[in-house]
C-alpha cells in the first residue's frame, strides 16, 4: 500500500487482520452493552436476593447473636461432662444482657427457637431461664443455672449449644435430608415421625415425573392432528389449545374446583346417568388427584406447543415412502415417524417437567393435604413456622434439581428455542 | 344441506349403523336413554367429522383411524371445556358452583347477573345509595380496587420490561454477541426458577431495602418475571432479520439511532408489541410474587381470587374469571392479528 497522502490516519497503516480484531472487538462491546442493563437488572432484582435468601440455609445466627461473648467461649469446650464454671457465668451473664436488651431477631425467644429445631422440646428452658436468669447476682453460677431447671445439667443441651453457635454449618441441610444428630453428635436418620422432606422431596418428583408423562400421552395425539390437518383447520383447533394457555392460571383452577367437587359438574354428570349413585359422590378434588389433574391441564400446551412445531416440519412423504415399501402403518410409526418427533418430545418433556417440580399455587389451593409439592413446603417455612433456614435448605435443593434440568434443556434443546403460540 | 347429509351417508353409512347398534347396546345394558346420548355425542361427533378414508384402507386401518380422531378430540374437549364451561355457571341465580335443574330446563328465572354485581357491591359502604354511588364503588369496592391495582402494576411492569427487554434482544442477535449462550440462559432464567424461590428471595431482600409491600417493589418483581416472554418474543422476531437493510441504511448516511427508528423500530414493533402483552399477562396473572411481597393494599386480581378460592369460595369468582377469559379472548386475537401482520412484513406468507 503506498500512502503518498499523509492526512489518512496512522491506522490506516495497520495490518488488515488487527484493523479487523479492532473493529470486531468495538462490536462485540456493542452488542455486549446493549444487554448491560437488563443484566444489572436482574443481577441486583433476581439473582442476588435468591443468591442471599441460599445463604440462608448455611447461615444462622441466633445463639451468636444473643449470647455472644458465650459462642466464642464454648469453643474451647471438649464436650466432656459439663463446661466448666467460667464458661456458665459467661453464659448466665450474656443470657441476662440479651433478656435487659430485648433487641428484635435477638432474644432469648429466637435462641430457644433455633436450639428446639434440634432438640425438640427445649423451648420452655431457654423462655423460662431467660425470666429468671437476672436474679443470679453470684457464683457458683453452674449451681445456680441447674437449680432454675434440672435440664441444664444434660449436656446434651451444650453440645446442641455449641454445634449452633457456629453461624456456618450444615445443620438445616441435615435437617432437610430427614437426618439428625445424636448424642455423640454424628449425623443418623431422624425418628420415623420427622421424616417428611425427603419424602415430600421424592413425591414431588414422582407426581411431576407422572404428570409429564400423562402430558406426553394426551398431547402426542392432539399435536399429531393439528400437524396433519390443513393449515385453516388447524388454526382454529390451534385456538382450543392457545386460550386455555393464555387463560390465567386462577381461572383454570376456579373451573377444575367447580367441575370436580364433589357438588360440582362431573359427579352431577356422573349421578345424572346413574353411574354412581347420590351418596357415592366421588372425592376428585382437595387430594392428589385433584392436583394431577389441574396441573395436567395446565401443563399440557407446554407440551402441545414444541411437539407441534417439530411434528410440522415432518415431510408425510416419509411415512409414505414406509408404507409403500411394505411397512405395516404401526412400524411405520414407530421406526419412522416417532424418531423424527423426539426433540419436540424432548423439550416438552423437559419444560412440563421443569415447571411441574416447582408448581406452587395449585396445589396450594386444590391439592388438600396429600397433594402437597415441596412448594409447599418451603413457603409454610418462609410465611408460618417462620423456620427460614430450612425453608432455604430445602429451596436450594429444589433449585439445584431444577437447575441441573435446566442446563440438560440447555445442551439438548438450547433456551432460544422455545416458542410460544 | 341435504347433498351434505346425503355424502356422510355415502361415506360413513357402515359406521354410522355400527354406532347406532353400538348406542343400542349402551340402552340396554344401562337401561337408561341418558347413558346413550352421552355416548352418541362422544363417539358420534368426531365420525361426523372424520374425512373419507381411501378405498383401499383396510377395516383395522379406518377402526385406528377413528380411534385416534376419538382421543385427540377428547383431549382438545378436556383441554376448552374447563375455561368454557365457567361462563354459564357464573349466572348462576343460586350461590352454587354447579347447574340446577332450573338452568339445565333454561328457565330464565335460574340465571341472574348477581354475581356480576357482587363484583361491583363487594366491599362498597352502601351499595343501594344513589347519591355518591360512583365515588363509593371506585374507592371501595374491593374487586375495582384489585383491578385498578393489577391493571396500574402491569402496565408500569410490562412496559420496564419491554424496554430492558428489547435492548437486551437486540443485542442478543446480534452475530458479534460475546457469551451469547451464558447471557441467555440467565435473562430466561426467571421463568424456569420456581416461583417460590424467586418470591422468597425477593421477599428478604426487598424488606431489607424497605420496598417490601410497595408498589415499588411488586412492580420490579414483574418486570424479572416478564423480561423472559419478551427476550423470547422480540428475539424470534430478530431471528428473520435482515441484516443488509441495517447497512443500507448506514450507506445512506443514517446515524445509529435514524437506522433503529426508521428500519429496525418498524420491523421488530409487532414483536414488541406481543412481548409487551406477554409481559402484561404475566403480570396480571401473577401471584407468587404478590402473596409474598404485597400488602392488602397492593392487593391484585390474582390474589384477590385466591383468599376468595380459601376462604368464602362463592360464584363471584366464577363471574371474575369469565371476564378474565373474555379478556384472554381478545388478547389472543390481538397476538395473532400482530402475528400475521409480523409474518407479512417479513415476507414469510401472502397474510
Amino acid at each position: 500500500m503506498t500512502t503518498a497522502n499523509p492526512s489518512i490516519d496512522q491506522t490506516d497503516t495497520l495490518p488488515l487482520k488487527q484493523k479487523l480484531a479492532k473493529t470486531t472487538a468495538i462490536q462485540r462491546r456493542r452488542a455486549f452493552l446493549l444487554t448491560v442493563p437488563l443484566v444489572l437488572f436482574l443481577l441486583i432484582s433476581f439473582v442476588f436476593p435468591i443468591g442471599q435468601m441460599l445463604f440462608n440455609s448455611i447461615h444462622n445466627d441466633k445463639v451468636s447473636g444473643v449470647v455472644p461473648k458465650f459462642a466464642v467461649a464454648i469453643q474451647s469446650w471438649d464436650g466432656q461432662g459439663l463446661p466448666s464454671e467460667e464458661i456458665f457465668e459467661i453464659f448466665v451473664k450474656d443470657l441476662a444482657i440479651a433478656k435487659k436488651v430485648r433487641e428484635v431477631g435477638r432474644t432469648a425467644g429466637n435462641m430457644a427457637t433455633r436450639i428446639n429445631y434440634e432438640l425438640p422440646g427445649s423451648r420452655s428452658l431457654f423462655t423460662k431461664s431467660a425470666r429468671k436468669v437476672g436474679k443470679i447476682t453470684e457464683g457458683p453460677y453452674k449451681e445456680a443455672l441447674i437449680k432454675i431447671d434440672k435440664k441444664w445439667a444434660n449436656p446434651q443441651v451444650w453440645l446442641t449449644l455449641q454445634r449452633a453457635s457456629h453461624d456456618l454449618g450444615p445443620s438445616f441441610y441435615v435437617a432437610a435430608m430427614d437426618m439428625k444428630y445424636n448424642e455423640a453428635g454424628e449425623i443418623v436418620k431422624a425418628d420415623e415421625l420427622y421424616q417428611i422432606y425427603l419424602q415430600n422431596f421424592i413425591k414431588t418428583m414422582w407426581l411431576a415425573a407422572l404428570i409429564t408423562f400423562i402430558c406426553v400421552l394426551l398431547a402426542y395425539p392432539v399435536a399429531y392432528l393439528l400437524a396433519i390437518l390443513p393449515l385453516r383447520q388447524s388454526n382454529l383447533l390451534m385456538i382450543m389449545v392457545l386460550l386455555p394457555f393464555w387463560t390465567s392460571l386462577l381461572v383454570r383452577t376456579t373451573a377444575w374446583i367447580a367441575i370436580l367437587q364433589t357438588e360440582g359438574v362431573i359427579n352431577d354428570l356422573l349421578v345424572y346417568f346413574g353411574v354412581i349413585g347420590e351418596d357415592g359422590r366421588i372425592q376428585m378434588i382437595y387430594n392428589q388427584t385433584g392436583t394431577i389433574i389441574a396441573m395436567v391441564h395446565i401443563l399440557l400446551p407446554f407440551m402441545v406447543l414444541p411437539l407441534y412445531s417439530v411434528m410440522k416440519t415432518i415431510q408425510p412423504s416419509y411415512m409414505r415412502a414406509a408404507l409403500s415399501m411394505g411397512s405395516k402403518p404401526f412400524n411405520a410409526y414407530r421406526r419412522v415417524y416417532f424418531p423424527l418427533t423426539i426433540p419436540g418430545l424432548a423439550a416438552g418433556t423437559l419444560l412440563v417437567f421443569i415447571l411441574a417440580i416447582g408448581y406452587y399455587i395449585t396445589p396450594a389451593l386444590v391439592g388438600g393435604q396429600d397433594g402437597l409439592l415441596i412448594s409447599n413446603l418451603i413457603a409454610y417455612h418462609i410465611q408460618k413456622s417462620l423456620n427460614w433456614s430450612l425453608g432455604a435448605a430445602l429451596g436450594t435443593m429444589l433449585l439445584v434439581v431444577v437447575l441441573i434440568f435446566y442446563w440438560l434443556y440447555n445442551r439438548l434443546i438450547g433456551i432460544d428455542k422455545l416458542k410460544f403460540g | 344441506m341435504t347433498n351434505f347429509f346425503k355424502k356422510q351417508i355415502k361415506d360413513k353409512g357402515r359406521a354410522y349403523i355400527y354406532l347406532a347398534i353400538a348406542t343400542l347396546l349402551v340402552v340396554l345394558l344401562t337401561g337408561t336413554a341418558k347413558a346413550a346420548v352421552g355416548f352418541l355425542l362422544i363417539f358420534g361427533i368426531p365420525l361426523f367429522f372424520m374425512e373419507k378414508m381411501p378405498a383401499y384402507a383396510t377395516t383395522g386401518e379406518r377402526f385406528s383411524r377413528y380411534a385416534f380422531l376419538v382421543i385427540a378430540a377428547s383431549v382438545l374437549v378436556f383441554l376448552i371445556a374447563p375455561v368454557l364451561i365457567i361462563m354459564p355457571l357464573s349466572f348462576n341465580a343460586e350461590p352454587y358452583f354447579t347447574f340446577t335443574q332450573g338452568m339445565l330446563s333454561f328457565d330464565p328465572s335460574a340465571y341472574s347477573m348477581r354475581w356480576y354485581l357482587d363484583i361491583l357491591h363487594n366491599g362498597m359502604k352502601d351499595p343501594a345509595a344513589t347519591v355518591g354511588w360512583w365515588s363509593d364503588m371506585w374507592n371501595n369496592a374491593q374487586w375495582i380496587r384489585a383491578t385498578r391495582n393489577s391493571f396500574f402494576i402491569a402496565t408500569v411492569s410490562a412496559t420496564i420490561a419491554t424496554f430492558l427487554g428489547t435492548l437486551a434482544a437486540l443485542g442478543l442477535s446480534r452475530p458479534e454477541m460475546p457469551q451469547r449462550a451464558l447471557i441467555t440462559s440467565l435473562l430466561i432464567s426467571p421463568m424456569i426458577v420456581p416461583l417460590v424461590i424467586t418470591a422468597t428471595g425477593m421477599f428478604f431482600f426487598y424488606s431489607s431495602v424497605g420496598i417490601a409491600k410497595t408498589y415499588t417493589g411488586v412492580i420490579l418483581a414483574h418486570v424479572t418475571l416478564g423480561v423472559p416472554f419478551v427476550i423470547i418474543t422480540v428475539t424470534a422476531t430478530l431471528s428473520g432479520f435482515d441484516m443488509s437493510l441495517v447497512k443500507a441504511a448506514q450507506n445512506m448516511g443514517a446515524n445509529g439511532w435514524t437506522t433503529f427508528r426508521r428500519i429496525i423500530m418498524p420491523l421488530i414493533l409487532p414483536g414488541m408489541i406481543s412481548g409487551a402483552l406477554f409481559a402484561f399477562i404475566t403480570s396480571l396473572d401473577e401471584v407468587v410474587a404478590v402473596l409474598f411481597i404485597a400488602d392488602v393494599e397492593q392487593r391484585t386480581i390474582p390474589r384477590q381470587m385466591f383468599s376468595g378460592i380459601r376462604e368464602q369460595i362463592s360464584p363471584t369468582i366464577l363471574a371474575v374469571a369469565s371476564i378474565l377469559v373474555v379478556m384472554s379472548v381478545m388478547l389472543l386475537t390481538v397476538l395473532e392479528l400482530l402475528r400475521r401482520r409480523s409474518e407479512r412484513l417479513r415476507g414469510m406468507s401472502p397474510g
